[in-house]
């Protein structure tokens, strides 16, 4: 990429405002995922008669639900993500591209 | 304890070994029996093969440049990647090691089946886009984009390859095993057949026809195993409580056959619902974990997989599409386990005098499809196992071919000026050399131990393609020399602490218990940080001319990744 073309999209306030939101973003979910991963594999570790615990009369242990709840999270927040990044973030580099490009 | 319930308790133990160590993605599926001819599961195979043939013969006529061998010409869509990549994930082993798991330890194959999941949203926010703005063809194009070329593609090639090899060899060790159980024919022709079917899928088709059978077969498994846990699921009136309280029912019943007090077989048959001995120590369960999450963002032949998409938001789609996918057929796995507890242990049929598994643990998947889908879905779900194992290993050598064809060969050898017929022919030869590899240490292995050997693909992925990477996408202090000199240094670790861990220096080279000198399950928490603490620290310390530079380039490769402006367009020319 030119030199000239790379200074423009840096003093592009949207640039930088893009990356700062962007890399926020992304490290904040990244750090959720990590607590919820190795907080699931601590408990697996630590506290295996709280999972084992049954839930009501039945067999179904508390461990169930929330195994499956990590399961269903990992979707979640890759989702989250992707929504937003397709949405606002893209809009951002568009206005970015049509700006240092034209 | 008769002889019936020790032997039952040994599997169990094994299996967990077996889990804790290693059995990843594409693990080993152990010493199989031969079983009888299987002409239902053969026949539908021929279907599977004569119907990918037609598609490498379409996608042939479409393989003109380098740009359609290696990324299919950038033309597949988030939605199609997303599903050829959870087809890559989505291995032989890990439908029957993960079921079979769960028929065994119940609620422990569910922990080992999450380790695999949760590595793909890091992948997602933190590469997944800048992959596909920086790249090309390879991950090398990004970890070397603002570096000495040489030096970064040559340590990229190396980890590739290394990678490449180790889970390539547990593929065709896997896919001899599982032929011989399903269909009843020799090792050595199953391996030969894979090898010979995914040569001509990679030399012919490149990553197009790799794409296409690897969405076929995640559609035909997904639909297979789908249809189990429906079949399951319905016997029990769609209620997960029932199926659980006959799954701990069929597990006391065994444990009291073996003579447990009523007490003890019932706590015995309760365990499944809850953690048991799948984690040992809390070192091994993180270390393990960190090889399975960051393994996922260095795995070659996933990565590669970011270039055949056309934009950073189908980039961004692929992998949620990816990772919907592999959630689901986690949760199916985890019913067709159940499912197996109640319809296959509860079965005469499908047990051999000891009470064990007909043809060896990892059948638990394959009974069941038997028991609620007699022996025409038996043969369909043997068929999509071995199509399942054809498929990764196609993708497998694609990835491998192109580090030498693109970074050896065209960067390093021929300093960029190498053009695309010559690239393209490197890399039909290197197919064929690969596929020949492929073929003889897949029998040479027959007969080892080579559960780790995924596991240690992971672990090496995680040490040392990961970090280089992130620091060289992420870090602007990152230089040349540390990320080589890092990069090295988590790979030689990650292998090195892996060969004096206790399941390769105990298990598969037979020395006394308790003499590896190496605790733990995983390297990946040393080796990792090995390979981070090595890349920082030769940066940092790196005073040379080509420092500055590397240093100085960052800018404009952060404008880049970020914003993808000036990245390889759709079609890659």
């Amino acid at each position: 990429m030119e030199i000239d073309l790379t200074t423009r999209i840096l003093n592009d306030p949207r640039y930088q405002e893009l990356k700062a939101k962007r890399s926020r973003f992304g490290w904040w979910l990244t750090l959720a995922m990590l607590v919820v991963y190795y907080g699931f594999i601590l408990l697996v570790a630590f506290a295996k008669p709280f999972l084992a615990t049954r839930l009501g009369a039945g067999v179904t242990t508390v461990g169930m639900p929330i195994g499956l709840a990590v399961i269903v999270f990992t979707v979640l927040i890759t989702g989250l993500y992707v929504r937003r990044a397709n949405s606002e973030y893209d809009a951002l580099t568009e206005q970015i591209a049509k700006a240092a490009l034209k | 304890m008769s002889a019936r319930m020790l032997a039952r308790s040994l599997g169990a133990i094994a299996l967990l070994g077996a889990c804790a160590t290693a059995m990843a993605a594409g693990a080993d599926l152990g010493q199989a029996e031969k079983q009888p001819t299987n002409w239902t599961a053969i026949g539908m195979f021929a279907v599977f093969v004569v119907g990918t043939l037609f598609i490498t013969k379409w996608a042939a006529a479409k393989t003109k440049s380098a740009a359609d061998f290696y990324t299919a010409g950038g033309g597949i869509t988030g939605f199609q990647n997303g599903l050829a990549i959870a087809g890559d994930y989505m291995s032989a082993a890990s439908f029957l090691g993960i079921s079979a798991a769960v028929m065994v330890g119940g609620f422990d194959g569910l922990i080992y089946s999450i380790g695999f999941l949760v590595g793909w949203p890091i992948v997602t926010f933190l590469l997944a886009e800048r992959l596909r703005n920086l790249g090309k063809f390879t991950f090398a194009d990004v970890a070397a984009f603002r570096f000495s070329q040489t030096p970064v593609r040559v340590f990229a090639a190396s980890g590739t390859l290394v990678v490449v090899a180790f889970y390539l060899i547990a593929q065709m060790v896997g896919a001899g095993q599982l032929i011989k159980l399903l269909f009843g024919l020799e090792y050595w022709i199953a391996v030969v057949i894979v090898g010979a079917l995914m040569m001509v899928y990679v030399l012919f088709g490149g990553m197009t026809a790799t794409t296409w059978v690897q969405i076929i077969k995640a559609c035909l498994l997904l639909a297979g195993a789908s249809f189990m846990a429906f079949m399951v699921l319905y016997h029990f009136g769609f209620s997960p409580e029932a199926m659980f309280a006959k799954a701990v029912e069929v597990k006391t019943g065994i444990a009291a056959a073996a003579g447990k007090s009523p007490t003890e077989a019932a706590a015995q048959g309760f365990s499944i619902m809850g953690p048991g001995g799948f984690i040992k120590d809390p070192i091994s369960a993180i270390s393990f974990g960190m090889a399975l999450m960051f393994g996922t963002a260095g795995l070659p032949h996933i990565l590669m997989r970011f270039f055949t998409v056309p934009n950073a938001k189908e980039a961004r789609k692929s992998v949620l599409w990816a990772t919907t996918w592999i959630s689901y057929f986690y949760v199916l796995t985890f019913i067709i386990g159940f499912g197996a507890i109640t319809f296959v242990l509860t079965n005469p049929q499908f047990l051999d005098a000891k009470g064990g598994l007909l043809g060896g643990g990892n059948m638990a998947a394959v009974h069941l499809a038997n028991a609620v889908g007699g022996n025409v879905f038996l043969g369909f779900i043997s068929a999509v196992a071995f199509a399942t194992i054809l498929a990764v290993v196609a993708g497998l050598t694609l990835s491998g071919a192109s580090a030498v064809s693109h970074d050896l060969y065209s960067t390093v050898i021929m300093k960029g000026k190498a053009d695309g017929a010559a690239e393209l022919k490197v890399s039909r030869i290197t197919t064929v050399c690969l596929g020949i590899v492929a073929v003889v240490l897949g029998i040479v292995f027959e007969k080892q131990n080579i559960a780790f050997m995924v596991s240690l693909a992971f672990a090496i992925a995680a040490s040392a393609n990961f970090p280089v990477l992130l620091m060289s996408v992420l870090w602007k202090g990152c230089t040349t020399r540390g990320a080589v000199i890092g990069g090295f240094l988590g790979l030689v670790s990650s292998v090195l602490l892996t060969l004096v861990s206790p399941a390769v220096w105990e298990v598969t080279l037979g020395n006394p218990k308790g003499s590896a000198l190496f605790p733990y399950a995983s390297p990946a928490l040393f080796s990792m940080t090995i390979g981070f603490v090595g890349i920082w620290l030769f940066s940092i310390l790196d005073r040379s001319p080509r420092a500055a530079q590397d240093r100085a380039g960052f800018v404009a490769q952060q404008v880049r990744s970020e914003t993808g402006i000036g990245a390889s367009g759709a079609s890659g020319h």
